[in-house]
């Protein structure tokens, strides 16, 4: 088991320098030089030398990707000259609140899609199971910004029950004030997360209540409700674990989305901004760590999967 | 796009696992028996039958169709002016002289929807091919090579798989700007991780194969192997993938429209029309939203299904034998 940890970490720590070199590639491949890029395309060729130089462009590419990995182990994800910050400080500001957008929508989504996967597979077949694998189906295929505009057409303009704008705030705790505000950027990330672990829920149940060990316990008498949620639900929320660790890049892509439909200040306003303003260095920065995001989330897949299922052994 | 990747639904990257095995298990049961490369045409035909018996399948195959149809002949039948902006004529409601009324330029919606849908269609498809045709060759090609070249090639994989797609989309669409190759360029680059993964998987337990050793034995080239014997036994799988692929393929295009990097006015697309219709949530304009929106959803429903049935039709066929 310690064994495969390493050799998994391992793996990890070289697909992160992969990335790193990468990102670094695709810096160098932007249009024109970093220079050009910073400056302005009017910039003066002495500003323009004077840049390089400051910024170690004028030394040999192993020599700048040397410096670039220092930087960031040391933290330092660039620095935006539009915005006049580093890419660090500016993340930090916002990561607090996507964590808590994430947050609520991945607990949202597994409270609502377990129970719906379960009650699919045991009604396999029927009425409700079809009309709920029909709703998956047509959720799983809707582009989440339009879920989004039609909750908002719903709920803000329509009901005027909820904001159709998300809570505006510099700090967690401002957003909070709002609660009200939260709802519908939440339910739209979350939706079509249910749509997925719905369905998978409904697989992996099925594959459980299919198994020998099921026929064994309904054999000796065991209850109904305690064969379903003793024996094929824990069973089943082996592979859920290892999906919720793989839907990371997934959830964070809707949270992008998300964030720019109800205009939530969470990183992914910021990454679409900068976008719009061409802030190459915010955009790196920003993809670099939401794939650390990603290669941690596989990692605790991968190492849920084998501490949840007694039967692997490394 | 909070849309956990299919590939990795299908086959989750457990410990110890390679991406794909549980099909490969059910395919060297399928075909075992011969020992032979089986011949393309009657597993081919094999397919499309039981593909036919699926009720899902053939609503999926009749929404493509119908949308085709809507798009690529309905131009004809109904023809509107989709070239001059006339501002004099925007944002009228539906009428017996505009069927789905118009939008903020002026243009006739149901004939926008009908051209738009021909460049969204051509674009899904376009980039679907793309990716799955070179992520199929990556795939085999890293298999068959073995060694250090499958694990530097896998390992870029890898690492490429770890940037959310959307991130590595925005980036990519700021860095390049749009227009129709690129675009497709950018779209299929992001999604030929998958079938990758899933070939090498396949083309791995089919080069052990007797037949494929006979190839080499024989003094055939990896070419041929590649060629003439992995991706041929590999197509259920690849055809698979590409169905959920196109879909996703749409829904990505619809993503950038609506951030502002998709393509521009002059070449509508339904996400275009979508993200402009957006913006007119307020006013109460629901012919520029809704249409749009549901051709998207109608397009990816349909590849999804007919993906779907693929998978459950090749199955069907893996248990008769």
């Amino acid at each position: 088991m310690i064994g495969y940890l390493i050799r998994r970490f391992g793996q990890s720590v070289i697909v992160l320098l992969i990335v790193t070199v990468f990102m670094f590639v695709l810096f160098h491949m932007l249009p024109g030089n970093p220079a050009r890029a910073e400056l302005g395309v009017r910039a003066q060729p002495a500003a323009v030398a004077a840049f390089d130089r400051l910024n170690g462009f004028d030394k040999p590419i192993w020599y700048q990707f040397w410096v670039y990995i220092d930087k960031l182990a040391h933290g330092n994800l660039g620095f935006s000259y539009i915005q006049n910050a580093s890419v660090a400080q500016l993340f930090a500001q916002r990561f607090p609140k996507s964590i808590l957008l994430v947050g609520l929508a991945y607990a949202l989504a597994i409270i609502v899609a377990i129970p719906l996967g379960i009650l699919q597979a045991v009604r396999r077949n029927k009425i409700d199971d079809y009309a709920l694998t029909g709703a998956s189906f047509v959720l799983y295929s809707f582009p989440t910004f339009w879920l989004g505009i039609i909750l908002i057409e719903i709920f803000a303009i329509s009901l005027h029950w909820l904001p159709p704008t998300a809570p505006e705030g510099t700090t967690v705790g401002q957003i909070l004030s709002d609660p009200k505000g939260l709802v519908l950027p939440v339910v739209n990330l979350a939706l079509v997360s249910i749509a997925a672990y719905s369905r998978y829920m409904r697989s992996a149940m099925i594959d459980s209540l299919a198994q020998d060990y099921i026929r064994t316990a309904r054999a000796k008498g065991v209850g109904r409700k305690a064969i379903l949620f003793r024996h094929a639900l824990r069973n089943s929320l082996i592979p859920m674990a290892t999906l919720i660790g793989l839907s990371v890049p997934a959830v964070l892509g809707g949270a992008v989305i998300t964030e720019q439909v109800f205009n939530y200040p969470g990183v992914g306003l910021l990454f679409i901004q900068s976008a719009g303003s061409e802030d190459f260095s915010v955009l790196l920065g920003l993809t670099l760590v939401a794939a650390v995001g990603v290669i941690v989330g596989n990692l605790i897949a991968d190492i849920g999967y084998a501490v949840l299922d007694p039967r692997i052994r490394y | 796009m909070a849309r956990p990747v299919i590939e990795g639904i299908a086959a989750p990257d457990k410990p110890g696992f390679e991406a794909g095995e549980e099909n490969l298990d059910a395919d060297a049961a399928g075909h075992d028996d011969g020992g032979e490369a089986r011949p393309v045409g009657s597993m081919l035909r094999l397919t499309v039958a039981t593909f036919f018996e699926n009720k899902l399948a053939i609503a999926g195959l009749v929404i493509f169709v119908l949308l085709v149809l809507f798009s690529f002949v309905g131009p004809h039948l109904y023809v509107t002016n989709q070239v001059t902006v006339n501002p004099a004529n925007s944002n009228y409601g539906p009428s017996s002289a505009h069927l789905l009324g118009t939008d903020g330029e002026g243009f006739d919606v149901l004939g926008r929807l009908m051209v738009a849908g021909q460049s969204s269609i051509e674009i899904g498809l376009a980039a679907g091919l793309c990716a799955a045709i070179f992520g199929t060759i990556y795939g085999a090609v890293s298999a068959v090579a073995g060694g250090v070249v499958d694990a530097v090639m896998m390992r870029l994989v890898d690492a490429l798989y770890s940037l959310p797609t959307l991130f590595l989309l925005i980036l990519l669409s700021a860095i390049f700007s749009p227009n129709l190759p690129l675009m497709i360029a950018v779209l299929g680059f992001i999604s030929w991780l998958g079938p990758a993964r899933l070939v090498r998987g396949e083309a791995l337990s089919l080069r052990t194969r007797e037949y494929v050793q006979a190839v080499k034995v024989a003094g055939g080239s990896q070419r041929r192997i590649v060629l003439r014997h992995i991706v041929p036994n590999a197509i259920g799988t690849i055809v698979v993938n590409t169905s959920f692929l196109i879909a996703d393929a749409i829904l990505a295009l619809a993503a950038l429209s609506y951030l502002g990097l998709g393509l521009p006015n002059t070449t509508p697309t339904w996400g275009g029309m979508l993200s402009n219709g957006t913006t007119v949530i307020f006013d109460g304009y629901w012919w520029q939203l809704y249409p749009a929106g549901i051709a998207i959803v109608l397009t990816v429903v349909a590849f999804n299904f007919i993906g779907d049935a693929l998978r459950d039709s090749l199955d069907v066929r893996l248990q008769r034998r």
